[in-house]
């Protein structure tokens, strides 16, 4: 199951891109309230938007973004049927992907 | 080949500049494929002013093109929705910064081809603070600001 | 300046939470005291809500927040699990069985609960439904508060939007009278070391402020079930939410899906009736 829910939709040659990620966010900064123990650092730290074979944006981010962040960003290019393709990284190494037809 | 390299490049979050320089060098990997490092010194940066620096920006004219959509007061410090609209032509990045945070640098967008300059996501706020988005375009450096009140609730639970 | 449909003037003119308090639960009945709350919550906010909309509890009454609330809705933040909640619906038990044998008429679900079962003698609930379901089949049972029940119920709540709080409290059912009436009574009475009673900050102080908090009204409450708190960075349920409360005021918890916060849930449901369901929903 992909972590990520991604939607296109393009609209006067602009087309949308919004995608909601299921991630902690973890600053680094908590800690367990059980243990005490500071719990840590778990974020996405880079998410590309794919189009036609080119990164159309692209974004860094750090723990100061939402739990289960949401990312919304828009290019000149794609047309309706194309398809977009998100993927994220994050700072212990995982990733995932989620692609989408521009409607 | 070259989407398995691209993907190895991916998961590794940060370049190893090695390999890279060789595929890239075999023509494996355009340079725009090749996500540049995440930026540690920006991101961990504790002021303004350091974030300012180590982004490689220079400046900060204030401009009337970037608008920038927050609540006036939010909700929830924990999710607070804020959306960049910069209405220029070369825009290359957009970052955002929230003064007060421990950590200043939220995150920044960085336009590829046909990359519209906007970008909305929610961040967290620790307390009351300016907003701070900072542009580039055609080599400049640009930003505007707004207020963002966090308050504290009553109802827990 | 955030705009506050409240007024003083409202608040003094109307005060029924304590001359209910003072009353005996068995003094009303059911369908009296649903008339009777309607119209306070109608008149405190100056007529200016039509009764569906309290079903968004806060934002039905206070636009500054309501502004931020829209923008978190045009992402919601419970989507995925919708979605999840669907594959957990359509995925069968290990015996071959699903949901759906429990449930043929479902996922749209939500308006059959609560309901009072008079052969059981008990308050029914979507949750305790689910998990009864599961144990039939040989699956185990769901946590009650957060976790996949929730994650099924936010499917189950999107798929009923739009249906109707019809709450039943049978003519002539002494047993369920008594249950509504624990509820009731449950709302009403004091509790804990702040000894502040549920009315007390949601019908008498239901749009004033706890500290930058605005205190939403009791009625809608039940409608947007699971909620997506920021405050939880999950979906929760109302039982979550009731234990959540009860500990604010420092009075004593009891067991999700125990008889206590079932027979709330059926007295405050019942206050909600002609009021859609709209869950899952967002709050702060």
């Amino acid at each position: 199951m992909s972590s990520m829910k991604v939607k296109a939709k393009e609209k006067d040659g602009i087309v949308e891109v919004k995608a909601l990620i299921k991630h902690p966010m973890e600053t680094g900064q908590r800690k367990d309230k059980k243990t005490g123990k500071p719990i840590p650092a778990h974020f996405v730290q880079q998410i590309t938007v794919e189009q036609g074979g080119k990164t159309r944006v692209s974004a860094d981010w750090s723990g100061g973004v939402s739990k289960n962040p949401l990312i919304f960003v828009k290019f000149k290019g794609g047309a309706k049927g194309d398809m977009v393709k998100v993927a994220w990284t994050d700072n212990q190494g995982g990733s995932d992907t989620a692609e989408a037809e521009i409607k | 080949m070259q989407t398995d390299t691209k993907r190895r490049v991916f998961l590794k979050g940060s370049v190893a500049s090695g390999a890279v320089a060789a595929a890239v060098g075999a023509g494996l990997l355009t340079p725009q494929m090749v996500l540049a490092e995440w930026n540690k010194a920006a991101f961990e940066s504790k002021t303004v002013e350091d974030v300012v620096k180590n982004l490689g920006l220079d400046g900060g004219e204030e401009s009337a093109d970037i608008n920038i959509k927050a609540p006036d007061i939010a909700e929830n410090g924990a999710v607070v929705p804020v959306t960049v609209d910069v209405g220029m032509d070369g825009v290359e990045s957009i970052a955002f910064i929230v003064k007060e945070n421990p950590s200043p640098l939220v995150a920044t967008f960085t336009m590829g081809e046909g990359g519209v300059p906007f970008a909305r996501t929610n961040i967290k706020m620790g307390k009351t603070s300016d907003v701070i988005a900072m542009v580039t375009a055609g080599g400049k450096t640009y930003m505007a600001k707004k207020e963002v009140k966090v308050t504290i609730g009553g109802c827990g639970g | 300046m955030n705009k506050l449909l409240i007024t003083a003037a409202t608040v003094a003119a109307i005060s029924l939470a304590p001359a209910m308090a003072n009353k005996k639960a068995t003094e009303t009945t059911p369908e009296e005291d649903v008339k009777a709350y309607q119209d306070y919550f109608t008149k405190r906010f100056n007529n200016e809500v039509p009764l569906n909309e309290f079903q968004n509890g806060v934002y039905s009454i206070d636009e500054g927040s309501r502004e931020n609330w829209e923008a978190i809705e045009e992402f919601p933040p419970y989507e995925p699990f919708v979605e999840e909640g669907e594959e957990m619906w359509n995925t069968p038990f290990a015996n071959g069985k699903s949901y759906k044998d429990c449930f043929p008429d479902g996922p749209a679900l939500r308006g059959n609960y609560p309901y009072w079962d008079a052969d059981r003698k008990m308050v029914m609930t979507l949750p305790l439904a689910i998990n009864e379901c599961r144990e039939a089949n040989g699956e185990k049972p769901l946590k009650y508060k957060k976790g996949p029940i929730a994650t099924l119920l936010a499917y189950i709540g999107y798929e009923s939007r739009g249906q109707k709080t019809n709450v039943v409290i049978p003519e002539g059912d002494a047993d369920a009278l008594a249950a509504y009436n624990a509820g009731k009574n449950f709302y009403f009475a004091r509790r804990g070391q702040l000894n502040f009673s549920c009315a007390h900050c949601h019908f008498e102080s239901s749009g004033m402020n706890v500290r930058s908090d605005i205190l939403s009204p009791a009625l809608g409450h039940t409608t947007g079930w699971p909620v997506y708190r920021s405050k939880w960075g999950e979906l929760g349920t109302l039982h979550r939410r009731f234990s959540g409360c009860n500990k604010q005021v420092r009075a004593k918890d009891f067991p999700a899906q125990g008889e206590e916060y079932r027979n709330l849930e059926y007295f405050l449901t019942h206050m909600s009736n002609g009021i859609e369901y709209n869950g899952p929903s967002a709050r702060k």
